[in-house]
């Protein structure tokens, strides 16, 4: 039986002098396999083309369309309307800046994030054309793909207590990217260098350990066990800072 | 208008846009990168299966090189592409790959020892040897010989561009996001940078630059199904044809992949069938081995697309209320493959269609998936038609692609190009000094105000809802310009989109056009797309053969004779069509025109005579 959705979205342009923050009600029959990509088109399409979100790949692998969905951060093109209620109700992520309507600004605070821990390879190495490849465990390879799968989506951050309250936060994003470099026998930064980057209140310590990042990341990125890990990690590096006979 | 100046100027910064700006970077320009979206969700993170290079390293690899990769290539592209380009290509890209590892990329290694593997749905056994492990190993992709895609897991774009953008950011080259550019600024001879519009605020900036490039990738979305991102409008190719200037090459050569998901047109990746999934019809039976004995599910995709439309013709396709579609069979690759080496379309499968690989077959139908046209450029990436326009990736017809690219190698030339354009316009960018015509420039930003502005005051007109006016288009491509054309239809389609240009000139805003606005972006570009449209099937109509992708059903046989050539299609200023030109396909042919071994087709040879007339 097709069900009749209403859903209530969030509607604010920032560039329109007289627009003001409200919700705006739509409503659209369901179809087979709908996604709110394809709810979201079709009432632009059809309804209301002022309607500002982000889509793009609309196949969960480029993060562009995280809103809030009844409540909880999320990809809007990965969720099937299926798994809601007929009452949707869209917000967009809290903490980014908006652009319009459901659209934020993650890209900037992404880029911003990633130059902060410098995500990149540390080397003095020089490529050299001419030889081959520097050999790598397969194993290792994989470990570092899995810990490279974080689309920036910043659901994460937009659920963490700790990114609310301070806004230079990495938050689980970019504490998971640090992360991917500590494993990656590439870069060569010692763990003091890493210390520097992530041993305090905007880092590993800022972190409060409740999780809702690892609950809301669409790739389930092992956020938990990467938190744990650095914390660990950090806190014995702290631990020789003070007491320099630990090794 | 706020006026930057840069050196270097990529409009794009996906991984040809970012690649070419790396080498300027490295060189010490200045240069700056613009884009619709942040860089790491420009499409080419959802590439998946991976790119080619032969390396050699895997044991279905072993004896692979240049040459064969060569080989591969040029059947691909049905003896379409500039062989010259070809050449440089297939000896560059193993370098590549190894440059990408020194930055980071984790790519899969050869892990020696006894391994399964399936074609056809049968098991065989491999052995990887020992003195290979820990290098970078590949899978079998469609339409080639040996095993030479290299991957990471699979999210090979992801990985890649990732890395590509990591390494951006290291060398401080700016990429300004949630950016379209609008128009190129030229002096009829000069390209000078490009008027761009903020996408979040709607002005209009002018960059003003010594070298520009084009990286904007695939048009796929003139097509109402297709694979590509959302954000895939063409909008590079639009400004470079609106110059009057720069032709498109090829823009007929259109191709579609055999497993876009239905109804979402997601692509699932060629992987499932290189490594073993094969297709079926409404009985459940296989059938590609029919048609192709020796290749079966693995011939290049323009053959498979072909035959799955040819079979569901026949009646075995699985009658849905998306329309027609077949099945892709993944169940006997087992759980464990399928949810690790196949987890994006694990993934995909559940969140898009609700289904389990694992226990379920997967709706699947060929889809529009990528463009062998673009902007022509020659072997260095200059582009015909002005000096200092550059162009690199899906938007660039270079052209080692001809009528029909293969899997695996346009990520690889996303890559190999950019690192070729990049340089040649770092050697440009230090032997050259271009003066800025200040009335010129000015002409140009008025007249793209003046565009914009004629919108933003006649909201709530009388005039075309842009919407409609694109789904217009949408109909029109879909029965002239798919799989299968034919003169009859393409005739029609080509008159119905020069009405549909005239009504995309004439389009009212609904909604006020302010900032973000989606409606006024549409509006903006919507005639740029229909000239496109125009552009594939205008050269498709008069293309009286089949080659690669470009299949006529009145035309079955290639014909070296008379089309061994590459269209190049002009937008001149007021015109109703392009202008076609035509230039031989290849400088030089290393490989003399034959039968590509799959895909059957009668062949008209260069040296057969004309009919007498
Ligand atoms: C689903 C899918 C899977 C694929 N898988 C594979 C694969 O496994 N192997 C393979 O070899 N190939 C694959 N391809 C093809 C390959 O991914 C693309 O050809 C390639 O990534 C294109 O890269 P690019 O750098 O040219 O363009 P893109 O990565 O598309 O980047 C284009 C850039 O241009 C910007 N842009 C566009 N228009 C404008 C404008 N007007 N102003 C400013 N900026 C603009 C965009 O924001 C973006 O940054 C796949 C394609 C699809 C659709
Ligand atoms: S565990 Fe840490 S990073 Fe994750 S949500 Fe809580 S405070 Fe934020
Ligand atoms: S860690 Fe997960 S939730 Fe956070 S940005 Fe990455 S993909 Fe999104
Ligand atoms: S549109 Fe790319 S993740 Fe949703």
């Amino acid at each position: 039986m097709a069900r009749t959705l209403r859903f209530h979205v969030f509607r604010y342009n920032p560039q329109d002098p007289a627009s003001t923050p409200h919700m705006d009600a739509y409503v659209l029959d369901e179809t087979e396999s709908m996604t709110l990509y394809i709810a979201l088109t079709r009432i632009r399409e059809e309804q209301d083309p002022s309607l500002m979100f982000d889509f793009c790949c609309r196949a969960g692998v480029c993060g562009s369309c995280a809103m809030v969905i009844n409540g909880r951060p999320g990809l809007g093109c990965h969720t099937k309307t299926a798994d809601l209620p007929e009452r949707i109700t869209l917000l967009p992520l809290p903490f980014f800046k908006l652009v319009g309507d459901l659209g934020v600004d993650t890209g900037t605070w992404f880029r911003e994030m990633y130059t902060r821990v410098e995500s990149w390879i540390h080397t003095e190495k020089q490529f050299d054309p001419a030889s081959e490849e520097e050999r790598m465990d397969n194993e290792t390879a994989e470990q570092i793909y899995e810990l490279d799968r974080c689309i920036e989506c910043g659901c994460c951050v937009a659920a963490c207590g700790t990114a609310r309250m301070r806004e230079d936060f990495l938050g689980a994003a970019g504490l998971n990217r640090l992360a991917r470099f500590m494993i990656d026998p590439r870069d060569q930064r010692s763990d003091k260098e890493y210390f520097d980057v992530v041993g305090n209140d905007q880092g590993i310590f800022g972190c409060m350990g409740l999780l809702a990042c690892e609950d809301v990341c669409p790739k389930h990125l092992p956020l938990q066990d990467q938190l744990g890990y650095m914390r660990r990690k950090m806190a014995m590096n702290a631990l020789t800072r003070i007491l320099p006979w630990k090794k | 208008m706020q006026t930057i100046f840069t050196d270097g100027l990529c409009i794009g910064a996906g991984l040809a846009g970012e690649r070419a700006a790396l080498e300027m970077a490295e060189a010490g320009f200045e240069v700056i990168c613009l884009s619709l979206v942040p860089a790491r969700r420009s499409h080419s993170v959802a590439a998946q299966g991976g790119m080619q290079a032969a390396l050699g390293n895997c044991a279905m690899g072993e004896g692979d090189c240049p040459d064969v990769h060569f080989e591969d290539t040029v059947k691909g592209s049905d003896w379409g592409c500039d062989q010259e380009v070809a050449r440089t290509f297939v000896d560059t890209a193993p370098v590549e790959m190894r440059r990408l590892a020194h930055w980071g990329v984790p790519w899969n290694r050869v892990v020696p020892g006894p391994k399964t593997y399936y074609k056809g749905g049968k098991a065989f056994e491999k052995v990887e040897a020992e003195e290979k492990s820990g290098l970078i190993n590949a899978r079998a992709f469609g339409g080639t010989a040996k095993w030479r895609t290299c991957f990471a897991s699979d999210g090979t774009g992801h990985a890649v561009l990732y890395t590509m953008d990591n390494r951006a950011a290291q060398l401080g080259v700016t990429v300004v996001d949630r950016t379209e550019a609008i128009a190129l600024i030229h002096d009829g001879e000069n390209c000078l940078g490009a008027i761009v519009r903020c996408l979040r605020t709607g002005e209009l900036v002018t960059y003003l630059a010594r070298a520009t490039m084009i990286a904007t990738g695939g048009f796929g979305r003139i097509y109402r199904n297709s694979t590509n991102a959302v954000i895939n409008d063409g909008g590079g190719c639009i400004i470079a044809q609106d110059t009057g200037l720069v032709p498109l090459g090829n823009m007929e050569a259109v191709q579609f992949h055999p497993t876009g998901i239905v109804p979402s047109d997601i692509l699932v990746t060629e992987g499932c069938r290189g490594d073993g999934g094969t297709l079926l019809d409404k009985d459940q039976q296989r059938f590609m081995h029919e048609y192709e004995p020796e290749k079966a599910e693995l011939a290049s995709r323009d053959v498979v697309s072909r035959w799955m439309t040819h079979h569901m013709r026949q009646g075995k396709g699985v009658q849905s209320p998306y329309g027609e579609h077949l099945w892709l069979d993944i169940r006997h690759l087992g759980e464990e493959h399928i949810r690790t080496k196949l987890r994006e379309v694990d993934e995909i499968c559940q969140s898009f269609l609700g289904v389990d690989p694992v226990d379920s077959l997967i709706a699947v139908r060929p889809t529009q998936h990528y463009s062998m046209g673009g902007v022509r450029t020659d072997g260095t990436g200059a582009a015909y038609g002005l000096k200092g326009l550059f162009s690199a990736g899906e938007a660039c017809c270079w052209d080692m692609h001809g009528f029909n690219r293969l899997g695996g190698n346009s990520l690889a030339e996303t890559v190999v190009a950019g690192g070729i354009v990049g340089k040649t316009m770092a050697e440009f960018l230090a032997g050259c000094e271009v003066s800025f015509p200040t009335a010129t420039i000015r002409d140009i930003e008025k007249r793209e105000q003046e565009r914009m502005d004629g919108l933003l005051s006649n909201v709530g007109g009388d005039g075309e809802d842009a919407f409609q006016v694109r789904e217009a288009m949408f109909d029109v491509l879909d029965y002239a310009a798919g799989i299968y054309r034919n003169g009859t239809d393409l005739e029609r389609g080509v008159a119905e989109l020069q009405e549909i240009h005239q009504r995309s000139l004439n389009v009212s805003l609904k909604s006020n056009g302010l900032g973000a606005n989606p409606e006024i972006a549409l509006a903006l570009k919507l005639p740029g797309m229909v000239r496109l449209a125009l552009s594939v099937t205008y050269g498709a109509l008069m293309r009286t053969e089949s080659r690669g992708s470009h299949t006529r059903e009145d035309h079955p046989e290639r014909n070296d004779r008379d089309w061994l050539n590459r269209t190049l299609a002009y937008w001149k200023p007021g015109a109703e069509l392009p202008l076609l030109e035509y230039e031989p396909a290849s400088p030089s042919m290393a490989i003399p025109p034959g039968d590509r071994g799959y895909g059957g087709g009668k062949i008209i040879s260069a040296d057969e005579p004309k009919p007498s007339e």
